[in-house]
């Protein structure tokens, strides 16, 4: 079987972030999964992490700690592995990392970039990725020719999980240049959220800019605690400082697919709905009859949110411990 | 200082967007034109560097077809001192990496030190172009940044990526890529609108890149396989609040095995 490349990536912190296990699994349908990255710190607990998610190999590209550079490693390592392990595709996620170092990757080797695929499989010896055009308006296969696929894929989108294997390790001391990369300074982590996370999450409350106040989007959170929802929301809620932009859904924001998506105080500008619309079941709640959200809803509501969410929070509540 | 500001023209994204479902390209006919917005926001940060630095130099350069000239004009009315326009027939439809060569080749037949890009555009969402750029050039790229600071030797900003946020620097030349976290553009005035007419605009060719069009089929390419349209959304039941909604609202989602 021929070696799939997979760019793991790694938080601020240092741990294995969660597409991996996505990718791997991914690209064990594929071929043989290799697993790449590039750290300091050569830790045996990665390498049986990454076996345990169904690497085979992990190609370990070891750096100085200091300076630490912006991708730059990343892209290197992947180069020598690309080099070393002849793979029939590349897959990266599609966060800001793994896109970044996918395109410098194809310009590195001259190779084909299929972005932000949703689905990969071989059509015979080609390898073709479906990606959602215009908010899920299209979907559109592509293949590469002449030269080496490289694949971002969504987050979130796959499921499954590859068999637990023991991974072959091959260290990798990278010769980098600092001079013509970008340098890592400082960093701040998130704080981790007990919430469910925005892109996998299967039902979303997201609040707009008629949520009025960041005091207010509180009444957001709190119906999506008792739905075990994850929190999102508009631009314009991202903008009035409301909420974090990591929770903006939308064109330029995160794209959802849940089971329930309920748009509270949004109007569905056809940006918004870019990231929501292929949700399954969608409710939205708005004060305007003539707010564009309701043309994409299954369950509309023309009223106020302040008067309907607490109600509807309240009969949940009621519901559960009528149940229990 | 020179900064280039790399600026694409895309559809309008608060209209309808339509593909073409023979050749998956962007059926341009279906919707206006206009500057993505993030390039705008681009062409700010450099313009708010000019404002206070004078002697700075801004050149907005895109890549596309004849109508693409509307967009520039608009960078030189917003204050943008030049502009360059890449334009053949045989760059359209061309994928990232075929794009991202003509960029750099472009970009090399001019002096500058910082290059300003979106992050990523509206339409392709590939966020890519930009990165394959300083790949080609061998210059440093600080993507997706906002708080952008530009100093003489280099260039700083703040970059949010999933698990946080990174303190980056980089010494120019060097290439970024900006969110739309960055400000806001300004819009043009009038004053700007009568001067832009007078700045100089530059057409290149490839043949002016000295970039063979043969090499374009030669190269590694994604080619589309399949394109299917998916069905509108239809709208379903709306309801009047009259006192007992949120009530309604959870008989619903209970019926839809939703709690
Ligand atoms: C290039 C580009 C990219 C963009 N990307 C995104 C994106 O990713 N995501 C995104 O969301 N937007 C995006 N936008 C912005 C988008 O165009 C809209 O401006 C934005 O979605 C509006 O957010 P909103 O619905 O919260 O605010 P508004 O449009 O102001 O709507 C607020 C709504 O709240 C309702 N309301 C007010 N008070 C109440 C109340 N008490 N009870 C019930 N309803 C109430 C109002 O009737 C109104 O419909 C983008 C725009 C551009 C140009």
């Amino acid at each position: 079987m021929s070696n799939i490349l997979v760019l793991v990536e790694l938080s601020t912190a240092g741990n294995i972030s969660r597409s991996a296990g996505e990718l791997l699994s991914l690209a064990s349908t594929l071929g043989t999964p290799v697993a790449v990255l590039a750290t300091p710190h050569v830790a045996p607990g990665i390498v049986t992490e990454l076996g345990s998610l169904g690497a085979q190999h992990v190609f370990l590209g070891q750096t100085e700690t200091e300076p630490m550079l912006l991708l730059t490693p990343q892209v290197e390592a992947l180069w020598q592995a690309v080099q070393k392990f002849r793979p029939s595709a590349v897959l990266a996620s599609s966060t800001i990392d793994g896109r970044e170092a996918a395109a410098r990757l194809v310009a590195r080797t001259e190779g084909v970039l299929l972005a932000n695929a949703v689905a990969v499989r071989f059509d015979g010896e080609r390898i073709v990725a479906t990606n959602s055009v215009f908010g899920g308006s299209y979907s559109v296969e592509s293949t590469a020719e002449g030269g080496l696929p490289i694949i971002t894929v969504q987050s979130g989108v796959l499921e499954g999980r590859a068999p637990e294997v023991a991974a072959h390790v091959t260290v990798h001391h990278l010769t980098l240049n600092p001079e013509g990369s970008g340098v890592v300074e400082g960093s701040t982590a998130v704080v981790a959220s007990s919430r469910p996370d925005l892109r996998t999450a299967g039902k979303v409350v997201s609040g707009g800019r008629g949520m009025g106040s960041k005091e207010n989007f509180a009444l957001v959170e709190e119906l999506a605690d008792v739905l075990d929802a994850a929190v999102g929301a508009s631009r314009a809620a991202v903008d009035a400082g409301y909420v974090a932009q990591s929770s903006q859904v939308g064109q330029t924001g995160v794209s959802v697919t849940p089971e329930l998506y309920i748009a509270l105080g949004i109007s569905g500008a056809i940006q918004h709905r870019a990231g929501m619309q292929t949700a399954k079941t969608i409710v939205a709640i708005n004060s305007d009859e003539d707010a564009p959200i309701f043309d994409v809803a299954d369950f509309g509501i023309v009223g106020d949110v302040f008067a309907v969410v607490p109600q509807l929070i309240s009969a949940i509540r009621s519901r559960s411990q009528g149940s229990s | 200082m020179k900064i280039i500001v790399l600026i694409k023209q895309v559809p309008d994204t608060s209209e309808d967007r339509h593909l073409d479902s023979a050749t998956g390209l962007l059926d341009r006919s279906s919707t206006e034109g206009v500057i993505d917005e993030v390039n705008e926001r681009g062409l700010e940060v450099a313009l708010q560097y000019k404002d206070s630095h004078k002697g700075t130099e801004v050149v907005a350069l895109s890549m596309g077809p004849q109508g693409t000239s509307q967009a520039l004009r608009k960078a030189l009315s917003m204050g943008a001192d030049a502009a360059i326009h890449l334009l053949d027939v045989n760059l359209s439809g061309g994928d990232a990496a075929w794009t991202s060569k003509a960029l750099s080749a472009a970009l090399k037949t001019t002096a500058f030190d910082l290059v300003v890009a979106g992050n990523e555009s509206t339409d392709g969402r590939g966020g890519a172009v930009p990165a394959m750029v300083a790949e080609r050039l061998s210059l440093p790229l600080l993507g997706s940044i906002s708080a952008v600071d530009i100093h003489s030797t280099s260039v700083t900003g703040q970059r949010e990526v999933e698990s946080g946020t990174l303190s980056v620097r980089a010494s120019l030349p060097a290439v970024i890529t900006v969110t739309e976290r960055s400000p806001e553009a300004r819009f043009p005035n009038f004053k700007g609108m009568l001067t832009a007419k007078r700045k100089p605009v530059k057409t290149l060719s490839l043949a002016d890149l000295s970039l063979d069009p043969s090499e374009r089929s030669a190269a590694a390419r994604s080619v589309v396989v399949s394109v299917a349209a998916r069905p509108a959304r239809q709208a379903g039941k709306k309801i009047f609040d009259s006192g007992t909604a949120g009530v309604e609202l959870a008989e619903f989602l209970a019926a839809g095995r939703l709690l």
